[in-house]
């Protein structure tokens, strides 16, 4: 069935998701075309439906969703229509899924050479010998290190971004004419992101493979995809191609998403660097058991300022973070609050040291405790520290409640379960603040959020710390956000500090040869940004 | 009020099970009022069929099987759920305490335990009952002591996994004070599996009190109790008479009515719905 047909056809697509004993809409109207080696890029916030229409190209709807209305036509087979044993034969060998988490969606318990064999072998479309060799030539062609032995691995045993590629390699398996990547890079870092975009982007093109590509962040949609569709709310906002799309978005809420990039706060000036900073790190070197992961680490945290600790995962940022707290005395070096030598370990720390510095962590899921309430959870810091009791205790809760912006009487009987994920990162800041500290830890506290909402965190925090003239040290991979919010910027690498400095002279060139890497790594909201990138990263090794 | 809220939506199952709960309960409460007889008094011929004046006739001894149904419901049933709450106080005080401070005294309680459980626990507890004697406080102890065993090793390994969340992170950090962190943080969040465990262990306890009667070693003659009913009349079933299933029906019973409890709560408590 070649010739002018598209490969995908989705009209009036309409899926319901359960909440209780009702149905409602989550995907509403939504029509889609597809020609073969087409990358069609879907972006929105959370909630929006981006996932559930990429499943629902492979006419799967996940558990409590049905596909309610409309059609999907993939190379003329109506899914809808289609026997769950025709499905089955469609996916994995005409059309594959890669999964957000590789880590997540590998079974820890096989060798990947295994579950990549598994596709072809099950449909009968190759041997397994054959199947093994395709595999290592695959994962070349992914530019995998080692790719002959590579295969024979157990996920736990290579990296994220290698796990990422494998599990791509996989879905190539079968050279299927559809893939759908359902934010593949997100859990990446930039230098790794850039790595694993190169390799789908080749791949797709050399198989001329048609792809939706699923992903809330537009700068990398934009290296992908040939046409762009907005969604918001399960309803499409608009489409049109890539270049058009950047240049003119033609939507309001397109162009509010084009402007969350641009957000930037003042730089606070340092007063005056005599003063004695609120919070020191000398000459910090620290392990977990045997492995060293922070060497010789120092930097100071002045009043009312940011400090963003930006570097890869593995860099030492959060280990810095936590000999900071307490959580893991270091093994030489001191952490001194406003001059004064803090005990290593939180056990020893008095009360009063422990209120000074208190802690926003990234995943507000699992920082708030999902079985009490805000009452509590915002109450229990004033209470503990500031000995606030009964009515005192409340309304200090509640003007908390204001402060982040949530409404008192509404929020304040609620379980964490009941709050959205921004939500809840604005309970942990109010958590924080309950304790009135001068330095607050933000670690990563915006990364598991939509651009829009993080926005959001981001001005809140801002005013906050003009409010209490707090001092933040923000741990962060994001460059973006090192950007609109810094005042002072720490690189890390591999356990070392290799450049500070105020954030103007950071983004100014000269860098450090890391910082240089990972600025060029940021994407940015053009289209051809990775091919110049690639090529002057190749150039400059043909150089060396 | 919540809890009257949610047992509007509870499955017929769930209700089942309240329903039987409440019975048993209401039934050894009240057993004097209930039984029209003593429970250790003689009032008739040995094995009377089923007739107006006894109900479910009498035993090798002459006593109403009806009253001392009613009363094996006070002994049975009280003693298995003061023995399960005693493992499950002893287990999971020691199981949490043994996750949150780790080091040592994990090493310390953790190793004991598998001493104890490597031990078949009926032979245990036969032995143990041997040396010190059979009366109704040992029996108690005894098996409180081994079934904690086993509630320590769950409970440390569901607070395991809750130690490692980043709200005790932040509770040790604010220097909240070990019994708080255990009972306000860790506890809450603990509860659905300890409860589920509550259900089957109390199920477990009760037939190893029933088992033990049965074999003469558990709850002593004259006092009324299912397990050694089943044995002392077990001879009637060769004539074809079910009596001695009574009492192995209201243990039977009562198993499948607190499963159905811990069921529902379970699934409460995980937030599934239907």
């Amino acid at each position: 069935m070649t010739g002018p047909q598209n490969l995908l056809e989705i009209k009036n697509l309409c899926i319901e998701g359960r909440s209780g004993t009702s149905w409602s809409n989550i995907v509403n109207g939504i029509d889609l075309t597809l020609e073969r080696g087409e990358v069609i890029g879907l972006i929105g916030e959370s909630g929006a439906g981006k996932s559930t229409i990429g499943l629902a190209a492979m006419g799967f709807a996940r558990d409590g969703c049905r596909i309610s209305d409309g059609t999907i036509l993939f190379d003329g087979i109506d899914l809808r229509a289609a026997s769950v044993s025709a499905r089955r034969k469609l996916r994995g060998n005409r059309i594959a899924y890669v999964a957000q988490s590789a880590a997540a969606s590998f079974n820890p318990a096989y060798k990947l050479i295994d579950q990549y064999c598994e596709g072809p072998v099950l449909h009968g479309s190759m041997e397994r010998d054959k199947a093994e060799s395709d595999a290592i030539e695959l994962y070349r062609r992914m530019q995998l290190p080692s790719p002959d032995e590579i295969g024979f691995r157990y996920p736990h045993q290579v990296s994220g971004g290698q796990l990422q590629r494998a599990m791509t390699a996989m879905a190539m398996a079968c050279r299927p004419d559809l893939i759908v990547f359902d934010e593949p890079t997100t859990a990446l870092d930039v230098t790794t992101q850039i790595e694993v975009l190169s390799a789908i982007r080749d791949i797709v093109g050399q198989f001329n493979t048609a792809a939706i590509y699923i992903t809330h962040d537009l700068a990398v949609v934009a290296q992908m995809a040939d046409r762009i569709k907005v969604l918001l709310r399960g309803e499409e906002v608009e489409e049109s191609d890539t270049k058009t799309m950047l240049k003119t978005p033609k939507e309001e809420y397109t162009k509010s998403l084009w402007a969350v990039r641009t957000y930037a706060r003042p730089e606070h000036p340092l007063q005056s660097t005599q003063e004695t900073p609120v919070l020191s790190v000398e000459n910090v070197s620290a392990s977990y058991g045997d492995l060293q992961v922070l060497f010789d680490a120092s930097f100071d945290i002045h009043r009312r300022q940011t400090v963003a600790v930006v570097g890869e995962s593995g860099s030492g940022k959060s280990t810095a973070a936590r000999v900071i707290s307490g959580l893991l005395p270091p093994e030489t070096g001191t952490v001194k609050f406003e001059g004064e030598r803090l005990p290593p370990e939180y056990k020893r720390r008095s009360k009063n040291q422990l209120r000074q510095i208190q802690m926003i962590y990234q995943m507000a899921d699992t920082a708030l405790n999902p079985k009490h309430r805000i009452r509590e959870l915002i109450g229990r810091p004033a209470e503990l520290y500031l000995g606030l009791r009964g009515k005192a205790l409340e309304e200090r809760v509640r003007e908390l409640l204001s402060l982040i912006e949530l409404e008192p009487d509404e929020y304040i009987d609620r379980m964490p379960s009941e709050l959205s994920g921004g939500q809840k990162q604005r309970i942990g800041i109010a958590r924080a603040l309950a304790a009135e500290p001068q330095v607050i830890i933000c670690d990563e506290v915006t990364s598991a959020l939509d651009q829009l909402v993080a926005e959001g965190i981001l001005k809140l925090l801002d005013q906050i710390q003009d409010k209490f003239g707090l001092a933040y040290m923000f741990i962060t991979h994001d460059l973006a956000t090192v950007r609109s919010i810094a005042d002072e910027v720490v690189v890390m690498k591999e356990g070392r500090v290799v450049e500070t400095g105020p954030k103007t002279k950071m983004f100014t060139p000269p860098h450090h040869p890391y910082t240089e890497l990972l600025l060029s790594s940021v994407p940015e909201m053009d289209a051809s940004w990775l091919d110049r990138l690639l090529e002057s990263r190749a150039n400059k090794n043909v150089e060396k | 009020m919540k809890i009257i809220k949610s047992l509007r939506t509870a499955p017929p199952t769930a209700w089942f099970g309240f329903v039987v709960v409440t019975i048993y309960l209401i039934v050894a409460i009240f057993a004097p009022l209930i039984a029209p007889y003593g429970e250790r008094e003689i009032v008739g011929d040995e094995y009377v069929a089923w007739d107006s004046q006894f109900i479910f006739g009498t035993d090798a001894l002459g006593r109403d099987m009806f009253t001392r149904l009613v009363f094996g419901a006070r002994n049975t049933v009280g003693i298995a759920f003061v023995t399960t709450v005693l493992a499950f106080v002893v287990g999971a005080v020691f199981g949490l305490l043994a996750a949150v401070v780790g080091g040592w005294l994990d090493q310390l309680l953790s190793r004991t335990v598998d001493v104890l459980m490597a031990i078949p626990s009926l032979i245990f507890k036969l032995l143990l009952l041997t040396i010190f004697g059979t009366s109704v406080v040992n029996m108690v102890l005894i098996i409180a002591l081994i079934d904690s065993t086993r509630v320590y090793r769950l409970a440390r390994s569901v607070a395991m996994n809750i130690v490692v969340m980043d709200y005790i992170e932040a509770a040790r950090l604010r220097g909240e004070r070990l019994p708080r962190l255990i009972i306000r943080e860790i506890l809450p969040n603990a509860m659905a599996p300890l409860v589920a465990e509550f259900g089957l262990r109390f199920c477990f306890v009760f037939l190893a009190i029933s088992a033990l009667s049965f074999l003469g070693l558990g709850i002593q003659p004259p006092t009324a109790d299912w397990g050694s009913m089943v044995r002392e009349n077990a001879s009637l079933i060769s004539f074809g008479d079910i009596t001695p299933l009574l009492p192995a029906a209201a243990i039977a019973l009562l198993t499948v009515a607190v499963n159905f409890i811990v069921d529902w709560m379970l699934h409460r408590a995980s937030g599934l719905k239907d």
